[in-house]
């Protein structure tokens, strides 16, 4: 295998490995001529200024509702979405749009697709993927990368090599999971964006690959933005967790911190749906109604339909990302947020 | 684990295998035309070997003789063994079709993929030029193609070539279209590939089965596209034992000798029904697999 030059104590040292500043992405929906004669032609926001920064080897948990531009920001990050606003910065350096970036930029950043086994090509036997994945990109061929290396990286994913020969539909959903991890690390990235990654798996498999992912960190020291919307998964995996709600970002945090005190109303909702599994605690509550419509979005703070603390100026005011705490909350009513003040919609957020 | 594994793989190659011949075992028709086509290629192979008779040589004394032991299928109008003749034929249209139909392939295909991973005004261009090939009859595009080049066999195979690879160009490309939004090419290129890679080794593969479906159907048209321009006079020459060459020239006998008209009728048609069949069985036996595939995704 290639040399891994990042060691464990790089963490948390340094610029952030990848770093979104202020990045927006909106969709038009229809361009027929007809569709914009019926609707009205707000394009659809699905990421509103978002920042964040991932440190090397740290793990960031992105949660929230289906739809609320997780995989959109994914997308940005990787560069297959071009953002409307804002940068992407790797290690520092702005990348654009994947026809933009060269190589080796491309290489910085693995990912796992949401549906593995759509991610590998169906007539390639995983080990030609792998060696694909593994190989320089610059030289002619595939062949490069030997038999060796691909086995080397099947094991490091607790897989048995001769798994190379076999077909993507020839292997269970936490065999094609940890095939698409083995990828995903083949071409030593600073980063790997997981988007959903255990979210089709059996308990016991999900298991699994979790606690391969945190050996992999371990092992590599790459940093992980990892996308759920099991919470249960996050907690055991982030160390920072950011809370994504219409789009925007709502709350950002230490995971436990996060966890233990919830300061966004949204934040807290999204732990009390986490159903426990000691039968006498309370029973899990249910987030009544559904997210907004991203080309619809209501007046004031975007959560304000939902919110079971909602007050005349949620619906007025639009609030902004404040520091709480330790935590950054996107609430008028956060407890210490001086949400009184910043009324005179600063959509200007401090990076994070 | 990989006990497990092995034996998961073995179970499944177990009920894989079963389906796969399942459907030939079930389709009488495919079997058929597998049947048809498999003697058709034996015939023609060894036929002319094993004819004691000549396909050009005439025979004047025996003119028109009808079918007998020493001639199955009888005597032309200048004594020629009629069999022999379209044993030899056969060669000929099963040499005709299989190349014209590789041209129209590799054509078509290339036009399709480029076309559906370019996207643009390539796109838009190559489409148009599909689209007025299309809008034409063939046959009729053939013949003018035919005419103008004059009558010889190579000319029809250039005329059926330039007429027939739009159909595969428009169904690599709707295929390219679908494959070409897929995770797997979007994985190809986050990691860096080239286009040419992208297309070449990911996209080229996974179009190969249903053009091979078209292609096997395709054989049917061309053999009948062949022998249709050869009938008219502007394909094969006499004393060329080509069928459709032996249709026309059979044509003036039809009421002293009827076989020889039908025999090289009869061949014509059995052959298209056999590749028609063919190609039909292949559909079924690989859409099925796609399908499955589809569902896992």
């Amino acid at each position: 295998m290639t040399q891994r030059n990042q060691t464990p104590d790089d963490v948390q040292s340094g610029t952030p490995v990848v770093e979104v500043q202020n990045v927006s992405k909106a969709f038009s929906s229809t361009r027929s001529v007809l569709g914009r004669l019926r609707s009205s032609d707000s394009p659809a926001k699905a990421v509103c200024d978002v920042s964040l920064a991932v440190q090397r080897g740290e793990t960031l948990g992105l949660v929230g509702e289906s739809g609320c531009g997780k995989s959109t920001l994914a997308k940005l990050i990787t560069g297959q979405l071009t953002p409307d606003d804002g940068q992407v910065r790797l290690d520092g350096t702005r990348v654009g749009e994947l026809s933009e970036r060269s190589t080796a930029q491309r290489r910085r950043v693995g990912v796992v697709f949401q549906h593995a086994r759509g991610s590998f090509d169906p007539r390639w036997p995983i080990g030609r993927s792998i060696a694909e994945a593994s190989s320089d990109a610059t030289s002619a061929s595939l062949h490069d990368t030997g038999p060796d290396e691909v086995a080397e990286l099947l094991c490091s994913v607790d897989l048995a090599p001769a798994i190379a020969d076999r077909y993507p539909r020839e292997l269970s959903g936490g065999e094609i999971q940890r095939v698409a991890l083995a990828r995903a690390i083949a071409h030593d990235p600073d980063i790997i964006v997981l988007d959903e990654p255990v979210s089709g798996l059996d308990m016991a498999t999900q298991a699994r690959v979790l606690s391969l992912l945190a050996d992999i960190q371990q092992q590599f020291g790459v940093g992980y933005v990892f996308i759920s919307h099991d919470l249960n998964v996050v907690r055991f995996l982030a160390d920072r967790v950011a809370v994504m709600y219409a789009g925007e970002l709502v709350e950002v945090g230490q995971a436990g911190d996060l966890f233990q005190s919830p300061n966004h109303p949204y934040t807290e909702a999204l732990i009390r749906a986490i159903p426990s599994d000691d039968p006498r605690d309370p029973p899990p509550v249910p987030l009544h109604g559904a997210p907004p419509d991203p080309a619809d979005r209501p007046e004031g703070c975007p959560f304000h339909p939902r919110c079971p603390a909602v007050t005349q100026s949620c619906q007025e005011h639009h609030p902004s990302l404040e520091e709480v705490r330790e935590t950054h909350v996107r609430c008028l009513h956060a407890p210490e947020a001086t949400g009184e003040t910043d009324i005179n919609e600063s959509h200007t957020e401090n990076g994070l | 684990m990989s006990d497990r594994t092995a034996d998961r793989r073995k179970q499944q190659e177990a009920t894989k295998q079963p389906r796969g011949t399942d459907g030939l075992a079930t389709d009488r028709l495919g079997q058929f035309g597998i049947g048809v086509v498999l003697t058709l290629l034996v015939l023609a192979a060894l036929g002319p070997v094993v004819s004691p008779y000549d396909p050009v040589e005439q025979d004047l004394s025996n003119r028109l003789e009808s079918p007998s032991l020493s001639h199955p299928f009888g005597t032309d109008q200048l004594g020629r063994d009629v069999l022999t003749r379209l044993l030899h034929g056969a060669r000929f249209s099963l040499g005709i079709a299989v190349a014209v139909t590789t041209v129209r392939l590799i054509m078509g295909t290339a036009v399709g993929l480029l076309a559906g991973y370019a996207g643009g005004w390539i796109d838009e261009t190559l489409m148009r030029l599909v689209d007025t090939l299309l809008a034409f009859p063939g046959i009729v595009l053939a013949l003018v193609i035919a005419g103008i080049l004059g009558p010889s066999l190579v000319n029809v195979m250039l005329a059926l070539s330039v007429v027939g690879w739009a159909s595969y160009a428009r169904l690599v490309r709707s295929n390219v279209l679908s494959l070409r939004e897929r995770e797997f090419v979007s994985a190809a290129r986050l990691l860096g590939r080239s286009r040419t890679h992208i297309a070449t080794r990911h996209l080229l593969p996974n179009v190969v089965a249903p053009v091979v479906v078209l292609a096997t159907l395709d054989i049917g048209s061309v053999i009948l596209g062949t022998a249709g321009l050869s009938f008219l006079g502007l394909g094969a020459q006499p004393p060329t034992p080509e069928w459709g060459t032996m249709l026309a020239s059979g044509r003036s006998y039809l009421r002293q000798a009827w076989w020889l008209v039908n025999a090289p009728g009869l061949c014509i048609m059995l052959t298209v029904l056999g590749f028609n069949l063919l190609g039909d069985s292949l559909r079924d036996m690989l859409s099925p697999t796609q399908t499955a595939q589809m569902e896992e995704l």
